[in-house]
Order: C-alpha cells, then sequence, then structure tokens
C-alpha cells in the first residue's frame, strides 16, 4: 500500500484500489438509499463520504403518482447495485435482477431473498440458486447471506462477484455480531467480502475493515442520522481507518502486559 | 378491455402502453413496464398496443439498501 502525504500532512490518499466484479472502485464504502428523510440530501452525502456504489430497490408503482424514481437524485457516475428486496424465492429474485438490467440499471445485482419478517433473515438456500442461475447470464452478483463458510465457498464457486455476510439484523445498528463467521469467511475467500447490515456506528464499519472485510455497505445508520451528510463522512472514515489498520498489520492481542517503555527502574538496573 | 394490472384486473381503453401509464397518472420517465414478463423500452410503448388479458407490472427504483 502506497500513502502519498500532502504537504500538511493531514490529508493522506492510499493507493489502494477496491476490485469488484472487474471493475476498480477508490471507496469501499457502498451507501444504501432507503430511508432518507429527503432524497434530495442523497448527492450531498456522496459528495462528502466518496461513495461510489449505491443500491436501489425496485417496487410496483402505486398511486402516489408524481413520486420521482430514486435514480433522479442518484449523481451521474455512481455504480448502481440493484437489490432484489421483496423476493421471497430465488425465481423472484431472478426475475428482479433481469428487470433490473434490461432497466439499464448495469450487472451488478445484490441478491436479498427474505422470508423471515421478525428478524429479516436471508433465505441461504434460495439465495444460491438465484446466484447460479444470474452468474450463469454473466450479472455481477452479490449476494446477501447468513454467514456460513459452507454457503460462501458455494457461491464463489457459482460465480459470485463477491459475498455479504449479514453483521447484524437490517438497520438494527447492532453492529459485528457475526464477528467470528464473517472473520472466517473472509480468512478463507478468494472473492471480495462485504460486510453487509447492521452496521450502525463508524466505530463498527472500522471494526469490520480492520478484520479484513474489502467494504462494508452502509444504509440505515447514514439515513437515519440527523446529519446524513456529516455521518456518511464518518462512515468513510472509519472505513479508511479500518482499512489502513488492517494494511498496517497491527499486533495481537496479547493477556500480559508488553511493555512500552525500557523495564530497567528509574536508577537502578533491575526492575 | 380487461387486462391484470399491477396484479388486479381492471379495465381500460388505452391503445397503447403510452397511453395506459399516462392514463394511470405516472410519470413515464419514472416508469418501468414489465410486459407479459418481459421489459419493454419506453422507445416501444407507443408503438406497442394494449390487448385484452395482457399482464402488466408498472414499476419503479425506490429507495433500498
Amino acid at each position: 500500500m502506497e500513502m502519498i502525504e500532502k504537504n500538511n500532512n493531514e490529508t493522506i490518499k492510499i493507493d489502494d484500489p477496491f476490485y469488484l466484479g472487474g471493475q476498480t472502485f477508490n471507496s469501499r464504502l457502498l451507501t444504501g438509499t432507503g430511508k432518507f428523510a429527503s432524497r434530495e440530501i442523497i448527492a450531498p452525502m456522496l459528495n462528502g463520504c466518496g461513495s461510489e456504489i449505491m443500491t436501489v430497490a425496485l417496487r410496483r408503482m402505486d398511486a402516489d403518482a408524481g413520486a420521482k424514481n430514486i435514480l433522479a437524485y442518484i449523481p451521474q457516475g455512481v455504480t448502481l447495485l440493484p437489490n432484489t428486496s421483496g423476493a421471497r424465492t430465488a425465481d423472484e429474485a431472478v426475475r428482479i435482477a433481469r428487470i433490473a438490467r434490461a432497466a439499464g440499471c448495469g450487472d451488478f445485482i445484490k441478491i436479498e431473498v427474505i422470508t423471515e419478517m421478525k428478524y429479516l433473515m436471508p433465505d441461504n438456500y434460495e439465495t444460491l440458486n438465484a446466484t447460479r442461475i444470474l452468474a450463469a447470464e454473466g450479472f455481477k452478483v452479490l449476494p446477501y447471506i447468513m454467514p456460513d463458510l459452507t454457503l460462501a465457498h458455494r457461491l464463489q464457486d457459482a460465480g459470485a462477484a463477491a459475498v455479504m455476510p449479514l453483521g447484524s439484523p437490517i438497520g438494527s445498528n447492532r453492529g459485528i455480531k457475526m464477528e467470528e463467521m464473517i472473520r472466517i469467511i473472509i480468512e478463507s475467500m478468494d472473492i471480495p467480502v462485504i460486510v453487509d447490515a447492521g452496521i450502525g456506528r463508524p466505530s463498527q464499519a472500522a471494526q469490520a475493515m480492520e478484520m479484513g472485510a474489502d467494504a462494508v455497505l452502509v444504509n440505515t445508520a447514514i439515513a437515519t442520522s440527523l446529519d446524513p451528510v456529516m455521518a456518511a463522512r464518518a462512515f468513510a472514515m472509519g472505513v479508511t481507518a479500518g482499512r489502513m489498520a488492517f494494511c498496517a498489520d497491527m499486533a495481537g492481542e496479547t493477556n500480559q502486559a508488553q511493555a512500552s517503555s525500557p523495564l530497567t527502574g528509574f536508577l537502578r538496573e533491575t526492575a | 378491455m380487461e387486462i391484470q394490472l399491477n396484479g388486479a384486473m381492471v379495465t381500460t381503453s388505452a391503445p397503447h402502453l403510452m397511453a395506459l401509464v399516462k392514463a394511470q397518472g405516472l410519470d413515464p420517465g419514472s416508469v418501468i413496464i414489465e410486459y407479459n414478463h418481459g421489459v419493454i423500452k419506453q422507445d416501444t410503448w407507443e408503438k406497442t398496443p394494449v390487448r385484452p388479458g395482457d399482464i402488466l407490472e408498472l414499476l419503479s427504483f425506490v429507495g433500498g439498501g
């Protein structure tokens, strides 16, 4: 990793590209478009945090005519990551993915198949089935999963562009409760691991990145904060801090103290 | 004629898809049409007649995570 310090020593640019689905990104913070009180805040939020990939959802239009398509609020150049939220089966997820691509959203698709409505846990089996179909059709598939190593391997074998294990339930702000399972997946995968769901604080985003996650996806915590622009910047800083710490290969923990000052007594030879 | 629109049977006299979208009071620029299980591009909406029994979904991108 190359660090370039600018004259004032305050701004540090890191040459640490994020490769996903055959594309190169600078930001490792993916953001969502749900739950914003005002959609006009999305553009300044993106400007402030540098996120280059944004999720969107697809729904039936209702009588609420005149409501502008969310795409109208997303700046040009942002890579769209449509999700398959609302899908209960692999077939429904595949249908949504095909519509999204045909509508001009590109090849990325976040597979989200949920049948359990209290904790919104993903259905790993249907997700795998959808991934197999869509990867074969040339989609860049990002499956949202309950962290399970065997499943992650099968998704990788099926051609997934990344896996997106959940940190904790969607929108819960509870952080990386699935830490140990995610750590195992990170250690084992060749494809990127993007921690999705439950990240409620920049410190939790930093934690995921320190663990070696390739990126994180944050929506609720930014969108529902009082100041989404500032919150997004804070998350971007958390992601960068965590990533830099990972790349710096921080030392591990020990139970006993490890002196950071010389152990000799002040005026004596032995401690 | 009767068509299936967003899961419900409705009666319409719209001659083509563009007219149908406008009759629903929707902004064409915000609508994605799934027409008999396939997506149909907007530049063909005016040429695509609405026929009895058509299955249409009028969709749009919305905020999501």
